[in-house]
């Protein structure tokens, strides 16, 4: 029955839990709350990214945009219309899933670079006309004093620690829909594509379909992480769907590591956490990072994640092949021995 | 009228930028199938080298031009050596990755040492010749014709020297040429050096005009690659036609149709295009 | 008739790859593609999968046109193929790529996973059933956990039939299914070709073996720059003067 008890996985994720929600209490100052919190934000937009990127192999550099996209829309029905953060949230959401879903019809018609390419171009033009569109979006200015999220009942937005908490039960959310997705069948078949979509087209799979559903459920978590962004900074400019910023939202997938769920989490924490801590890296940051993603395409390609389950499987085949001259039964050990990296 | 003929000679002008840039992305891509990403940085350090030579050294335009352009080859084949040519075997988003690394890491460091601010390349031909009531500023006819001369030389290079047609034969074939003998290495090497010495030739005729700062490569990078889609990645006459094309439509657009939107237009040309024909204008060299 | 063509054609650019070829394959046979190298077998083959769409002509399944029916289509119709260079997911392991070979017959979407519903466990149940099943018969079982760059050439000939079998295909195409394995591994190959016609699905292959083909086909069509030159019993074809002619044209020419 409680066969999750015993493995040691579920209580990994027990403890890293109970540190998230500690966390508060033992943050030694509000400046590192406001830094994690901030963290936890972007890595809900890069789970999306890891979703494409990663599992689907579809190198889309339009995230940024998308993000942009979700804090605009959220914030401007809060602005103008007045509505409850609980109601532009998931409209944020839906609004991002709506355009991605477009811009994902004319995209995935395209191949290789022409995918890329095409995918940045329409991050700049979101971005552009965000930037452009004085009327609506104030423009370079930006949108000032967008409303906190609405308390539910009792609870409030008002504390940094609640807005922490309330961050951090939806990348909760994510990582879960995530990790369900990613060791489900339909995870399989994005990972199939991104391996031949050839092969899995010949094999009876919709290959459109399936890149639209990831591109969708991406987009979707990105919108909600603007609507979130919005709520928790209340003040936007055009510069979150700069596409630098997708630059960045990449960087923190790949120094966590592609195709992990927990990756994403790891590499934003890490790449904020050290950006953040070393001040001479607040000058330097985008130079020390240009270097850093260069050193990890070439080096390692699976990230910190990836690359510590590469070592765990080759450590865990050794003590299996030890094992398997006693026992000879094959292990499921084994099964992890899959390397995922690469995009193609 | 005039205004009309006023706005042709400034898209011919953003054309020839447009095209020296989209040139040396076209070439690279074609002889490596890699997207520069950073290619457009390269025309932002060019910028950089020509203005402080003359600002701090006092050396004349042409001269500053001249060394900015050395300086660059030598800057294309480090970049070509230390990331494109290890991982030419990788798949291709890695490379692209690696190329915004690249270009992260030039913008960067602009900031770093040169500042955010905007500067200007000191102007020696700031004369403005009036012709039937046509305003045009010296400057202006100096950036149509250095592209002119650029890309005859570039042509009679292509074509009518050894190492030049050389380049042509691994644009075309890439496997045929290393089957008859040519040093794939040497020729990646000099491709890149071109490319970066016209990228930036681009920015010494553009800066006296247009300014010099450190975010002025990302725009021009990615109208540079909307360019050689429109012209079929890979192609020169095509990317010669698509930055005329572009830098036309723009002109014209921002006086007609909208100047805020004008960068737009570039994009929604490219989704357009793309949308209709997702192998781009010309299929050739789609992968 | 399980699989007709009528006068199906396709150019490349101005290259005539395949002209004109009226094919029938009947249900519960073991029909053979020869010809010499460039002769479209591969190109017809592309064409009756799916793999491109055809300049002109058309194809019938089961009675059913499809012309214009989208590749992935053609899979949930019941053909299945395998590739001459081995196509498999290189990334994963033999087992995890027999379960995707599955995937066309399941229905779970987002929602079963995200909930993980009955639907969404009783399809990873299903997939994992058939996977195994089809381990069994194709003999791969000792190696489902071996990442596919682990396993031999041989092996990976044997999968790639298996990922075709598991979708449950009425008509099975194999493209070269012997070519770079030796000798002694060829008849085990020719053996498994035979095991799956006799479970009832229908097998149309091109190959180059004429030893293999000759034991194993019940009829043979024979290809030459496009056209389709004889069709036949393996004893007709060995006797043909077109086709012998056409070979040592082939021959001659390379």
């Amino acid at each position: 029955m409680f066969v999750f008890l015993k493995k040691p996985k579920f209580w990994a994720y027990l403890v890293l839990l109970a540190v998230a929600i500690v966390f508060p209490f033992i943050s030694p100052n509000r400046y590192y709350l406001t830094v994690v919190t901030l963290s936890f934000i972007y890595a809900i937009a890069v789970y999306g990214l890891n979703l494409i990127v990663g599992y689907l192999g579809q190198l889309s550099l339009a995230q940024a945009g998308f993000f942009g996209l979700g804090a605009y829309v959220s914030g401007l029905l809060s602005l103008k219309l007045h509505m409850s953060f609980w109601l532009t949230m998931p409209l944020a959401a839906v609004a991002t899933t709506v355009v991605a879903l477009m811009v994902g019809l004319i995209s995935f018609r395209t191949r290789g670079h022409y995918f890329v390419i095409l995918t940045l171009c329409i991050g700049v033009i979101i971005h552009l006309v965000i930037e452009k569109w004085d009327d609506l979006t104030g423009g370079v200015r930006g949108l000032i004093g967008i409303p906190r999220p609405t308390s539910i009942g009792p609870i409030d937005f008002i504390s940094l620690e609640s807005q922490y908490y309330l961050v951090l039960a939806f990348l909760m959310l994510t990582i879960f829909v995530m990790s369900r997705i990613a060791s489900s069948l339909v995870g399989r078949t994005f990972k199939s594509i991104r391996n031949s979509e050839e092969l899995a087209a010949t094999l009876g799979i919709n290959v459109m379909n399936n890149k639209l559903l990831a591109f969708g459920i991406a987009a979707f978590f990105t919108g909600i992480a603007g609507a979130l962004f919005a709520g928790y900074i209340r003040f936007i400019g055009p510069d979150i769907c700069n596409p630098n910023l997708t630059f960045e939202f990449l960087l923190f997938l790949l120094i966590g590591g592609q195709a992990t769920i927990a990756g994403p989490l790891v590499g934003t924490l890490v790449a904020n956490g050290l950006t953040e801590s070393l001040q001479f890296m607040q000058e330097y940051r985008m130079v020390v990072f240009g270097i850093l993603l260069i050193l990890i395409v070439r080096f390692f390609p699976g990230g910190l994640a990836g690359e510590t389950r590469i070592l765990i499987t080759k450590l865990e085949n050794r003590f299996n092949k030890r094992k398997k001259s006693r026992t000879n039964a094959p292990s499921k050990g084994e099964s992890h021995a899959t390397k995922d990296q690469g995009f193609n | 009228m005039n205004l009309l003929i006023q706005q042709t000679v400034n898209g011919l002008t953003l054309g020839s930028i447009y095209c020296l840039v989209a040139l040396g992305l076209t070439l690279i891509y074609g002889i490596m199938e890699v997207p520069n990403f950073a290619h457009g940085h390269f025309y932002m350090i060019g910028g950089y080298v020509t203005f402080f030579m003359m600002t701090l050294y006092g050396i004349n335009y042409w001269v500053s031009a001249l060394i900015s352009g050395l300086v660059l080859a030598v800057c294309g084949i480090l970049l070509e050596r230390l990331v494109f040519n290890p991982m030419r075997h990788t798949p291709h988003s890695n490379q692209f990755i690696a190329a915004v690394g690249a270009m992260l890491f030039l913008e960067a460091s602009a900031r770093v040492l040169w500042g955010s601010d905007f500067r200007s390349i000191p102007a020696i031909y700031d004369k403005v010749l009036v012709f039937g009531g046509v305003r045009l500023t010296e400057q202006r006819l100096i950036i149509i014709a250095g592209a002119v001369v650029l890309m005859v030389v570039l042509y009679i290079f292509l074509k009518h020297t050894m190492i030049g047609s050389t380049i042509e034969a691994m644009a075309q074939n890439r496997d045929g040429a290393s089957l008859v003998g040519i040093d794939v290495n040497r020729v990646a090497m000099l491709t890149f050096a071109v490319a970066s010495i016209l990228a930036s030739a681009a920015a010494s005729l553009a800066g006296p005009i247009f300014l010099v700062y450190p975010a002025m490569g990302s725009l021009i990078i990615m109208k540079a690659f909307v360019i050689i889609v429109i012209g079929g990645m890979g192609s020169i006459p095509g990317a010669v036609l698509g930055s005329f094309i572009l830098g036309m439509t723009e002109s014209l657009g921002a006086t007609y149709i909208s100047s805020s939107y004008k960068d737009v237009i570039a994009f929604a040309i490219l989704v357009l295009i793309l949308s209709l024909k997702p192998s781009g204008l010309f299929a050739k060299g789609a992968r | 008739m399980l699989l007709k063509t009528k006068a199906l054609t396709k150019n490349f650019g101005g290259l005539t790859a395949l002209n004109k070829v009226d094919f029938e394959i009947e249900e519960g046979e073991i029909v053979a593609i020869i010809g010499p190298n460039g002769a479209g077998k591969s190109t017809f083959f592309n064409l009756i999968s799916g793999y491109y769409p055809s300049c002109s002509g058309n194809i019938s399944f089961m009675g059913k046109d499809m012309t214009r029916t989208p590749t992935h289509k053609f899979a949930c119709m019941g053909i299945g193929r395998t590739f001459q260079t081995t196509n498999l997911f290189t990334d994963s392991t033999v087992l995890d790529n027999l379960i995707i070979g599955y995937r066309s017959k399941t229905k779970m979407g987002m929602f079963d996973a995200i909930f993980n519903t009955s639907r969404a466990r009783r399809d990873e149940g299903a997939s994992r059933e058939k996977a195994e099943e089809v381990l069994d018969f194709i003999g791969l079982t000792a190696a489902k956990w071996q990442p596919v760059g682990n396993i031999s050439q041989e092996a990976a000939k044997r999968l790639a039939i298996g990922l075709a079998l598991v979708a449950e295909p009425r008509l099975l195409l194999l493209d070269e299914p012997a070519a770079g394995v030796n000798h002694g591994e060829t008849s085990e190959l020719a053996g498994l070709i035979k095991k799956i016609q006799q479970t009832g699905i229908t097998v149309c292959l091109i190959e180059h073996k004429m030893q293999m083909v000759m034991n194993l086909a019940h009829r043979i069509m024979v290809l030459n720059y496009g056209s389709k030159i004889a069709e036949g019993t393996p004893k007709e074809i060995s006797n043909n003067e077109r086709v012998i002619a056409a070979y040592l044209g082939g021959r001659a020419n390379a």
